[in-house]
């Protein structure tokens, strides 16, 4: 039963390889002279604005609903984190397991029905 | 995993059930070499079978080629037709050009981060494959958490794309980004969560299993999960950063979002493998909604293979669809679409699917019971999506379709000519 995992951990490996490959003979092609030697001209390492020249530092600010989101998703992604278990073992726990879960969510929608009130869910 | 084999014959020439060839190679490998290498090469046998023969050729030639001309079609110009026999060569072409471009990496940019990012995007690419089964006894590893496995491995391309914004120094790939994530991550919530609908029907996180649940039951999962099956596609889409939802890369407002900074083979990676996980999510929807390998009794004759290629295609045909058709959406509609609709839809989804599931077990109801299912649920996804749309205040707009005589004018109006003037 565990071994399938086994095969998971190959694959891992060559799905590393896979595109290691590939840069790697991009790399590589310049050695054959197909490829330019990098770099070939230092405007190229400019950093790209449409031509512009670039003011101030890269890393700037940015909207802080993204933070919101955030907040959100962790709010919702933990959920159903717990959620899938029960999905699996529907069958056994049954009921009781149903009405649980539904307390369970309640919770999630009081927050989430707070989240919306507050305007989280709004973008500008 | 299944103990009885599923069709008559177990003939290595058999292609109905490519597995034999593989079970003939593992035998022979064992006869001959050391204990572990049948085990080691059994996982290679899948990856060569399905990445290499099946993924890599059809996201050549229908994702880069196909979708290029299809689209070039939806858009009344040619697209790619001089490279080759009807442009045919087209993506081979593209491959040589990028291959050999000199790889530049930006003053100021994080160099590690920015060479690792396209590894951490395509690795996931070939992983996805691992659980996705091609027929009864063709599938890499199907362990019994496939779908979570599915969910959890193309979640990294997110942390890739994040990676490579953030590596580039640059505002615009920052700007990108920072979208991606927020994309994703809402769109990952209403996704997950109508998935969740298909877990308590079968009851089984296998994909395998969950195909054979359909078979068993003579239903398609999107029958019976119809509002599941339209969440996952908008996710799917939006997480894939696909036209009507691709404000990532989105080339009038960020230049080229997170890959503005990307070219050569890093920008070509992270563009095939797109077109990877498109087919990925194409394939993923046809298992999970579209019955997978089976057809209604047909997969004994028809290779099961070529029908799940068949189902990813016409899928991923609908996802090139959209994209020709649809406009790019604001990042507000679409947040609004992921955490106002989508979400709260797909929970509403999920508590009437517990309870038919519970009714259905509680009460011992037959195996039959599934098409009332389907018929209430179908009815149930109409009104849902008419009726929230209702709630959050959208009104059908009321233009007219046909000229009409207007009086004062002295003459007819042309549809849409009073409201796409003037104001």
């Amino acid at each position: 039963m565990l071994d399938v995992y086994g095969h998971i951990a190959i694959l891992v490996v060559v799905a590393i390889i896979f595109p290691l490959g590939a840069l790697v003979t991009s790399w590589a092609l310049q050695f054959v002279r197909i490829r330019p030697r990098v770099p070939s001209d230092p405007v190229k390492e400019d950093t790209y604005e449409c031509g512009m020249v670039t003011e101030g530092p890269s890393l700037v600010q940015f909207n802080f609903r993204f933070y919101y989101v955030a907040l959100l998703f962790l709010l919702f992604d933990v959920e159903l984190v717990f959620l899938f278990p029960w999905a699996a073992v529907f069958e056994e726990v049954g009921t009781v397991g149903f009405l649980k879960v539904l307390l369970f969510l309640t919770t999630f929608v009081v927050g989430g029905l707070y989240a919306w009130r507050k305007r989280a869910m709004e973008w500008g | 995993m299944s103990g009885a084999p599923f069709l008559a014959t177990e003939h290595w020439w058999d292609l109905r059930d490519l597995s034999n060839i593989s079970r003939e190679i593992l035998e022979f490998l064992d006869r001959v070499g050391p204990d572990w290498l049948a085990y080691v090469v059994s996982p290679l046998i899948g990856f060569v079978a399905a990445f290499l023969l099946f993924v890599l050729p059809s996201q050549l030639f229908v994702g880069v080629y196909g979708e290029r001309r299809l689209i070039g079609r939806m858009q009344s110009r040619l697209g790619p037709n001089r490279v080759g026999k009807f442009g045919l060569l087209q993506p081979i072409a593209d491959a040589i050009k990028l291959i050999q471009k000199e790889a530049i990496t930006p003053r100021g940019a994080d160099k590690w981060v920015m060479w690792t990012a396209p590894v951490v995007f395509v690795a996931p690419a070939v992983l996805v494959w691992a659980v996705i089964p091609f027929g009864p006894n063709m599938v890499i590893a199907d362990i019994p958490v496939g779908l979570v496995y599915f969910l959890a491995i193309t979640a990294l391309p997110v942390l890739a794309a994040f990676m490579a914004g953030w590596s580039g120094n640059n505002k615009y790939s920052l700007f990108g980004a920072m979208r991606v994530v927020a994309m994703a991550i809402s769109y990952e919530v209403a996704l997950v969560l109508g998935l969740l609908g298909v877990v308590l029907f079968t009851s089984t996180m296998s994909l395998q299993a969950i195909v054979e649940w359909q078979r068993e039951h003579d239903i398609w999962l999107v029958f019976l999960q119809p509002l599941a099956f339209v969440i996952y596609f908008i996710s799917a889409s939006a997480e894939l950063n696909r036209t009507p939802t691709d404000i990532a890369e989105a080339e009038s407002e960020i230049v080229a979002g997170y890959l503005t900074e990307y070219s050569g083979m890093k920008w070509g990676l992270f563009y095939g493998m797109d077109i990877g996980y498109a087919l990925a999510a194409a394939a993923f929807g046809s298992t999970v909604f579209l019955g997978g390998w089976s057809l209604f009794g047909l997969e004994e004759w028809v290779p099961p293979w070529l029908i799940l290629v068949a189902k990813t295609h016409l899928f991923y045909f609908v996802f090139i669809w959209t994209r020709g058709t649809l406009p790019r959406l604001r990042i507000d509609q679409l947040m609004a679409l992921a955490w106002k609709y989508m979400l709260p839809l797909a929970a509403i989804n999920l508590l009437v699917v517990a309870a038919e599931r519970l009714w259905w077990h509680e009460a011992g109801l037959g195996d039959g019971i599934v098409y009332l299912f389907a018929a209430a649920n179908i009815a149930l996804a109409l009104l849902l999506v008419v009726g929230w749309a209702r709630v959050l205040g959208y009104r059908p707009e009321r233009v007219p379709t046909r000229p009409r005589l207007v009086k004062h004018v002295g003459g007819y109006v042309a549809p849409g000519a009073e409201t796409g003037g003037g104001r």
